[in-house]
């Protein structure tokens, strides 16, 4: 499985335990990518929904623009 | 400074019998007024007056049976001279210890013991550490008039050999067995019973032919699970430490905590010079009350083992071999790379890795390397792979990332549950203290896939094994919730006063759903319907109920929600937030709590501060004078990953050894071997040493000062008792390396960083050591709100206020039995062997258990061809190793079981990467196998083998 697929199946299973949740169910997936997700990751989740988002809960899409992008940084 | 702490005489007083809570009584013992509790004995209040009645059969841990006569007493108004261990006080007694009768009477009693005992006192290894002879002397025994005549100790008499004879047992690796200097005083039979609760002993024969015996042929082979609890409690050399036979007895004693598991027990480290004699459980130790268990009593050897490298050494590749070089050298070396990745890659290209074996310093300075030095928060601990899910589960329900109770609480708790855990292997001195209370009629529920030794327990009553299938633990929980909720047994009041009621009703809605009636999930669970309800209407019923739970809880896809359901379980039956109840998640190493607690992990600075949160990091900020970066960095297998696709290219990583401990080992080696700079910092070339450039030596827990946190929150001292034998402490190293990478730090000794932690972490604030060396220990919170400690949690209300109930849907693993992998793999520790097995492996617990075997139903054996002790393949979708076949019953058909303690087995590469939804805490306790027979080592074993022994050459010292 590559970097990418991992990604997928944690956002994915991520969004599995809100599915089940009251509330704005978008908002706690974001917010739970957004606490522990580094910068790295959350980019390579939003390559990916911008590329289509192939195998992603409609949840993780719904949640995208919550998900903050990664800031610029300097090496 | 003060380093040391020599217990006064007064810390080990042994008081006779057990201390008693009772309304006072004044009574009078030699003239002396003392006032003690009704109950206690006239032996105990005598000691508190300050006077020493002679005793044999008594002694303080043990309730007395009155048998060795020597501590009479006279008592006006009574016939006779009673045992005082055995007659308990009244209003107004006029005790008498000492008088011509008692005198005359009790030289009797010597008499007789000695006209049985060998007299080889000055070559006896307990010479100077005897009751028997300080007996003697107190009575003022002067001769033995009998004849020499039938005995037990000599081994021949009148020219024939002695039948009564029975020769020394030194089967035992740690303590000898020597019958002929017994005197059936049955303190050891006692303390196997009431304080270790195994009940391994026992006493064969009557009168002059009692013999004590463990019901074998040696204590080997016997039940005996060599806690030392006997060895401890005989007043002669009968039941030894074969290390006093080695070296003598120790000259002094230093009170330091056991560096095993999260227990946290308090041991006198006893000493003569710089060499450890033993380790002996300390009376005072809040945790273990005086008990021990095999692993912290006696296996300690691996601190000394040959294995041990004590200088650094370093390879440009890790096809080289190592070279031993200066700590100079090493340091620059480890510098230079790390800046050049750092340079080449960009800061987050390297990480650390803290220890929870190491003290909450060691690991508060290593989490300051990464984020203060490195610049970057990729930090991560081994609690990632064990308890990280707790830490989640509790925050969002109760508001902190801990278990509730201390473990006296067990003391007062009426029914315990045991979810997805072994205490008496995994915690055995916990165990104990819960088997105590089991015996005195607490009831138990066991939700464990694998019968464990609990439910075995002698003299148990009531209990329930809900022998789920691996994997549905949040379809049980919800379930018990369900019975609950729809029978309206829960806790009105409670959840009316404490917790939030819109959540309540959600969750109340949620609940009552039929999906998750017992009989709806029994064909998933395989757990019973009408056994399901019996037990949740049993811990909804019972005046205090407590949750202990292990890493069959955590280590599952679905791992942080079953923590949010069992807080869901103790929040609605009102068990939270008094003595005997709430939420315990027994810790595996011995500092998982404090390394948690220390900010080890990426998104969290120390005491659980999100680092989003400005102002905590404003705090570290000012202290550290660097600026912190606000996003979260990458968790362990965040960072195998990203080392995989080429961005992570240095690590350094303090006491673990992740190519071992941690999940799906071909991925862990492909990370690793990937990296630029990976730096092992540890006491042996462990198996992730095999990917490493740079290694730098360890310390153990008796070569350095620091403190550990234990499962209860207990912050404990640890005591430096030896130099260290690689040069320099755990934190010196990463102080070195620091420097080398140019911080500038000058701490001189640990208090100094615990001085840091408390200035900078709410709940640590008034910590000291010189508290912690007056207090013996604390529990945290500490500060000015809870100038003692916190030994309950969420007395008055949860720490995020209103507890939150939150809904707990069952979603099953994606790891699915099927053609190819029918069984379920779930896997687990033994009592000898220690995680990794880096320090138990280079012991001599090894008699115990040389190797992992797989445990299999014969059922699923038979349709195997597999009979006890095959040779075994045990095969997954990541990889496969092979083992030995133990048939039994302990396991359902279905689901085998093995242990990780040993490389060579390496349970790991079988196991996936599957992991906890919340924190990627991996899926440990469920895998889809299949078994068959084999002839012997996999490929991949033999070629692991192969590239550990290139991996571990050391080039020759030029």
């Amino acid at each position: 499985m590559n970097a990418a697929d991992k990604l997928t199946r944690m956002a994915n299973q991520i969004a599995t335990f809100f599915e089940s949740q009251t509330g704005d169910q978008a908002a706690g997936v974001a917010a739970h990518i957004n606490e522990n997700w580094s910068p790295p990751m959350r980019a390579g989740l939003l390559d990916h929904i911008a590329q289509g988002g192939a195998d992603l809960k409609p949840l993780v899409i719904e949640a995208a623009p919550l998900i903050r992008p990664a800031p610029a940084r300097a090496l | 400074m003060k380093d040391f702490i020599i217990p006064t005489k007064d810390w080990n007083k042994d008081m006779g019998t057990p201390a008693r809570a009772g309304k006072p009584v004044t009574l009078n013992i030699d003239g002396v007024a003392v006032t003690v509790p009704a109950g206690t004995s006239v032996m105990r209040a005598a000691q508190e007056a300050g006077i020493a009645i002679p005793k044999l059969c008594a002694t303080d841990s043990l309730e007395p049976i009155g048998s060795c006569r020597l501590c009479m007493v006279q008592i006006d108004g009574m016939r006779g001279t009673p045992a005082s261990c055995t007659t308990p006080v009244h209003e107004g007694m006029q005790v008498h210890t000492q008088t011509e009768d008692l005198k005359r009477l009790r030289r009797g009693v010597m008499e007789l013991y000695i006209s049985d005992h060998p007299l080889d006192c000055l070559t006896c290894a307990a010479n100077g550490d005897c009751e028997l002879q300080d007996m003697a002397g107190a009575v003022g025994l002067r001769e033995v008039r009998y004849t020499p005549g039938e005995n037990h100790f000599e081994t021949r008499s009148n020219g024939e050999a002695n039948p009564r004879y029975i020769a020394k047992d030194i089967s035992n690796p740690y303590f000898s067995y020597d019958p002929a200097k017994c005197i059936v005083c049955m303190r050891c039979v006692r303390a196997c019973e009431e304080v270790q609760g195994t009940f391994a002993l026992t006493i064969e024969g009557r009168g002059f032919d009692a013999r004590i015996s463990p019901a074998a042929p040696d204590f080997l082979s016997s039940d005996c699970v060599s806690c030392g609890a006997c060895v401890q409690a005989c007043p002669t050399a009968t039941l030894v430490e074969k290390s006093v036979e080695d070296i003598g007895t120790p000259e002094r004693s230093v009170v330091t905590t056991c560096a095993y598991c999260g227990v946290g027990c308090s041991f006198e480290a006893q000493m003569r010079g710089d060499e450890l004699v033993r380790m002996v459980p300390w009376k005072g130790g809040q945790a273990n009350r005086g008990h021990s268990c095999v692993k912290g009593r006696f296996a300690y050897g691996y601190a000394n083992h040959a294995d041990r490298i004590l200088n650094p050494m370093i390879r440009d590749s890790i096809d080289q071999p190592w070279r031993e070089v200066s700590w100079v050298e090493a340091l620059d070396f480890t510098a230079t790379r790390l800046r050049a990745i750092q340079a080449r890659h960009g800061k987050d290209s390297v990480g650390v890795i803290t220890s929870s074996r190491c003290t909450n310093e060691e690991t508060f300075l290593v989490q300051k390397l990464a984020r203060a030095v490195f610049g970057t928060n990729n930090t991560d601990t081994c609690a990632r792979v064990c308890h990280s899910p707790t830490g989640y589960g509790l925050k969002q329900t109760f508001g902190t990332s801990a278990g509730t109770q201390n473990f006296d609480s067990v003391e007062k708790t009426d029914l315990a549950v045991v979810i997805g855990a072994n205490p008496t292997d995994g915690h055995p001195v916990f165990a104990s203290r819960l088997r105590k209370r089991l015996r005195a009629g607490a009831k138990l529920i066991v939700i464990d896939p694998r019968r464990i030794d609990l439910l075995e327990t002698p003299h148990l009553g009531q209990s329930w094994h809900l022998a789920l299938r691996p994997g549905t633990n949040v379809a049980v929980l919800t379930a018990m919730a369900h019975v609950i909720v729809t029978e309206g047994l829960q806790d009105g009041t409670f959840i009316a006063e404490r917790c939030d009621l819109d959540e309540w009703a959600d969750y109340i809605e949620f609940v009552q759903n039929p999906d998750y009636a017992p009989e709806a999930v029994e064909g998933l669970t395989g757990v019973p319907a009408p056994l399901l309800r019996e037990a949740a209407r049993a811990y909804a019923a019972a005046p205090n109920a407590a949750i202990y739970y292990g890493l069959g809880v955590t280590e599952h896809s679905q791992g942080s929600t079953t923590v949010i359901a069992i807080a869901n379980l103790a929040m609605m039956t009102g068990n939270i937030g008094r003595e005997g109840v709430g939420v315990n998640p027994l810790r595996g190493q011995n500092n998982v709590q404090g390394s948690c607690d220390m900010g080890s992990f990426p998104h969290e600075l120390p005491g659980y501060r999100h680092v989003s949160d400005d102002a905590a990091r404003a705090i570290f900020e000012r202290a550290w004078g660097v600026t912190l970066d606000p996003e979260p960095g990458l968790r362990i297998p965040n960072m195998l990953d990203a080392a995989v696709a080429g961005q992570f290219k240095g690590l350094y990583v303090q006491g673990e050894d992740i190519l071992q401990s941690d999940p799906d080992t071909r991925h862990v080696s492909a990370g690793l071997a990937a990296m630029e700079c990976v730096i092992v910092h540890d006491l042996f070339l462990n198996e992730t040493a095999n990917y490493a450039h740079v290694f730098l030596p360890g310390s153990t827990f008796l070569e350095k000062d620091g403190t550990f946190t234990n499962a209860e929150r207990r912050i404990n001292p640890v005591r430096r008792v030896m130099a260290p034998k690689n040069g320099y402490a755990d934190w010196e190293v990463t102080q070195m390396l620091a420097n080398a990478m140019g911080a500038g730090w000058s701490y001189t000794h640990p208090r100094e960083i615990m001085a840091e932690i408390a200035a900078t972490t709410p709940g640590f604030a008034n910590v000291t050591y010189e508290m912690l060396d007056e207090r013996g220990s604390v529990q945290w919170p500490c500060n000015d709100s809870a100038p003692e400690g916190s030994p309950i949690m969420h007395v008055d209300g949860f720490v995020r206020g209103k507890g939150r109930f939150i809904r707990t849907a069952y979603v099953p693993t994606e790891e699915r039995t099927g053609p190819r992998f029918p069984l379920l793999l779930t896997t687990g520790r033994i009592l000898s062997q220690y995680n990794v097995g880096a320090q138990t492996r280079r012991t001599a617990n090894v008699v115990w258990h040389d190797q992992d075997v797989l445990e299999i139903h014969p059922h699923d054996a038979e349709t195997r061809g597999i009979k006890e002790g095959d040779w075994v393949r045990l095969a997954s979708r990541a990889g496969d190793t092979t083992l030995r076949a133990v048939l039994t019953d302990r396991v359902s058909p279905g689901v085998v079981y093995t242990t990780f303690h040993h490389p060579t087995t390496q349970a790991n590469v079988v196991t996936t990467d599957n992991s906890d939804w919340a924190t990627n805490c991996p899926e440990y306790k469920v895998t889809a196998v299949q078994v068959a027979l084999s002839n012997g080592p996999s490929d991949w074993q033999e070629r692991y083998a192969v590239q550990a022994a290139a991996a571990r050459r050391i080039e020759a010292a030029e």
